[in-house]
């Protein structure tokens, strides 16, 4: 019957599904099961054990410690210049007529358009002609690079959204500048940004071309990870790392999409 | 009597574009104003000078005798009705209508009582709670109002508040508005592209166009009176005779105004027309005369005989109603 037709789908489209996502998501599982093997030289399948130790060995490795430590820094204080920049940028672009806004709204985004191994080399030689030192802090400006993006894109599509009339209506209303962003603006894009700098913080955390290259002798959680697998030494260590770099990346992302979801009415418009 | 809001050759340019250009107004206080005018005629600009939105590019405002030049529009005893009536979308009807004692700082409770007062004034007793997006768009157009009639303005701003409600609504809100200015006392100044609108609600209306207003007087003036071609032709379509034929007709050289329902079709009238058609608008036959090198157009009342299309017909009118127009001519 048509009907039925049009509310099922046929077999072939059903396998087929299910085999994309079997491919996009087995090589993710089999991650998480090389965390418990108990063989440490070489991948085997199937795995000739299974064992809860590699979660204690990667606990007491002080070089874990500190790669997850300095991943964390990073990404935190990158997301925060992306909230404060993108958000400031995005009022602009959304809310004010100047000269050059379609250029600064595509400067901004161009980052991300950009490869990640082009912004390196560039942010690298950029580091080395103006004599920085590479440090910290040369890793977080170019993770600020395409955090900003990131932040930036959600803070816009918010405040386009959000009609200019509820501004007025807040200034006609007899609140000062101050007043109007405390109670209309900020309650309007605040989970935008939230969203923005949840992306962001996810992007950065596991970000590993921009940072080969802005890094010095740091290595950042992923790029610990790219240094491990060459070396065949407690290699159930890296999964282990591999798991923990997922939930934390993956929980804000899933954050993001929950924050977001309901934002596609226009915010103020009464018609 | 004291006067509401005083422009003195105001003027707001952008650039070369001069929205608002040489206006001179006067709003009484405890009027109803209406600002009527298409499109881009300067109107919603005027407004928006009087909230303090805009700020003029030169010329002088006064809000109730105060000088209105640099003051912020939350220092300003003015409130606006916005066209999209801009409720903020995350917060409740009630603290929404509560926001201006909010910032003011008056307490939790006084301000809520407030604003269920004002919410009973516009009739939606009980609607506190909602949410702005679960209500009509009549129903947000009286939250608006609300929100703005809570501050105790001495003058309420109305941009097109009613443009957004179909027709029935319009004119039981027209009603409302006009008995509750009366009652409430305090000078509302209305924006509007509605000639009907304009003329039924307004005690004085200022037709604009062009940055510029063409005339300012009661609904009577404006509809019987024109000063303007433009005016006589925007509200209520009156026909414009050109200078050179009223010339012939009476001896003046000047633009006159005649309005539609002023001309008489009958064997007993002595200039010469014939029919270009006649169409059924209700109550009334709107008839197109072909006479001499213009068209003009006339209303024949229910019951009246029509005449046929192609027709050649004898026309005539009162003296009187042909109004010369000694501006723009």
């Amino acid at each position: 019957m048509p009907s039925d037709r049009s509310s099922k789908a046929p077999m072939g489209l059903k396998i087929a599904a299910a085999g994309g996502l079997a491919f996009l998501h087995l090589p993710i599982l089999l991650i998480f099961v090389y965390a418990f093997t108990t063989e440490e030289k070489s991948y085997r399948w199937p795995p000739p054990g299974l064992t809860l130790k590699w979660f204690a060995v990667t606990w007491n490795r002080p070089d874990v410690w500190e790669a997850l430590y300095l991943s964390l820094q990073v990404a935190a204080v990158s997301t925060l210049i992306a909230i404060l920049l993108g958000s400031l940028c995005a009022a602009a672009v959304a809310k004010s007529r100047f000269f050059g806004r379609e250029v600064v709204s595509l400067m901004v985004i161009l980052p991300i358009a950009l490869p990640g191994i082009i912004t390196g080399i560039a942010l690298r030689s950029a580091f080395h002609l103006a004599d920085i030192p590479y440090s910290m802090w040369t890793i977080i400006l170019g993770h600020a690079t395409f955090c900003v993006v990131v932040v930036y894109n959600n803070a816009v599509a918010r405040f386009r959204r959000t009609s200019s009339s509820l501004i007025e209506a807040s200034m006609d209303l007899g609140a000062n500048g101050f007043q109007t962003l405390r109670h209309v603006i900020l309650p309007n894009i605040g989970t935008a940004l939230l969203a923005g700098g949840m992306l962001a913080f996810a992007l950065s955390f596991d970000e590993v071309i921009v940072t080969t290259f802005t890094a010095g002798q740091e290595a950042t959680l992923p790029i610990w990870m790219l240094e491990e697998l060459v070396r065949p030494r407690q290699r159930p260590v890296t999964n282990v790392v591999a798991v923990v770099v997922v939930l934390v990346t993956f929980l804000p992302i899933l954050g993001a999409y929950y924050l977001t979801r309901d934002g596609d009415k226009t915010a103020g418009h009464g018609k | 009597m004291q006067s509401a809001v005083l422009f003195k050759n105001v003027s707001r340019h952008y650039g070369e574009v001069r929205a608002v250009h040489a206006v001179d107004l006067e709003v009484r206080a405890g009027e109803f104003f209406a600002m009527l005018g298409p499109s881009g005629s300067g109107k919603t600009t005027s407004l928006r000078l009087i909230a303090g939105f805009e700020q003029p590019t030169s010329g002088h405002i006064e809000i109730f005798g105060e000088t209105a030049e640099g003051v912020p529009p939350y220092r300003r005893n003015v409130n606006t009705v916005f066209q999209d009536y801009a409720l903020f979308p995350h917060m409740s009807v009630r603290d929404n209508v509560a926001y201006g004692l909010m910032i003011a700082g008056m307490g939790r409770k006084a301000r809520y009582a407030k604003a269920e007062e004002a919410l009973e004034l516009v009739r939606l007793p009980g609607y506190g709670d909602r949410a702005p997006a679960a209500l009509s768009g009549g129903q947000r157009q009286r939250v608006a109002l609300a929100r703005a009639l809570v501050n105790e303005p001495k003058v309420l701003l109305l941009d097109e508040p009613l443009g957004a409600l179909d027709l029935k609504l319009r004119e039981q809100m027209q009603e409302e508005l006009k008995s509750l200015q009366k009652s409430l006392g305090i000078t509302f100044i209305f924006v509007t592209h509605d000639q009907g609108e304009a003329l039924s609600m307004a005690d004085r209306v200022a037709v604009f166009d062009h940055g510029k207003i063409q005339q300012v007087g009661t609904p009577q003036d404006i509809y019987q009176r024109p000063d303007t071609p433009f005016v006589a032709d925007f509200v209520g379509s009156s026909n414009v005779l050109p200078a050179d034929m009223v010339l012939e007709l009476t001896g003046h050289h000047a633009a006159a105004s005649l309005r539609p329902e002023a001309i008489r079709i009958g064997a007993e009238e002595k200039h010469a027309a014939t029919v270009a058609g006649a169409s059924y608008i209700g109550a009334v036959t709107r008839v197109s005369l072909n006479f001499r090198q213009m068209q003009l157009s006339a209303l024949v009342p229910a019951g009246v005989a029509v005449p046929e299309t192609g027709e050649t017909v004898s026309i005539g009118w009162d003296r009187e109603a042909l109004h010369l127009m000694e501006r723009g001519s």
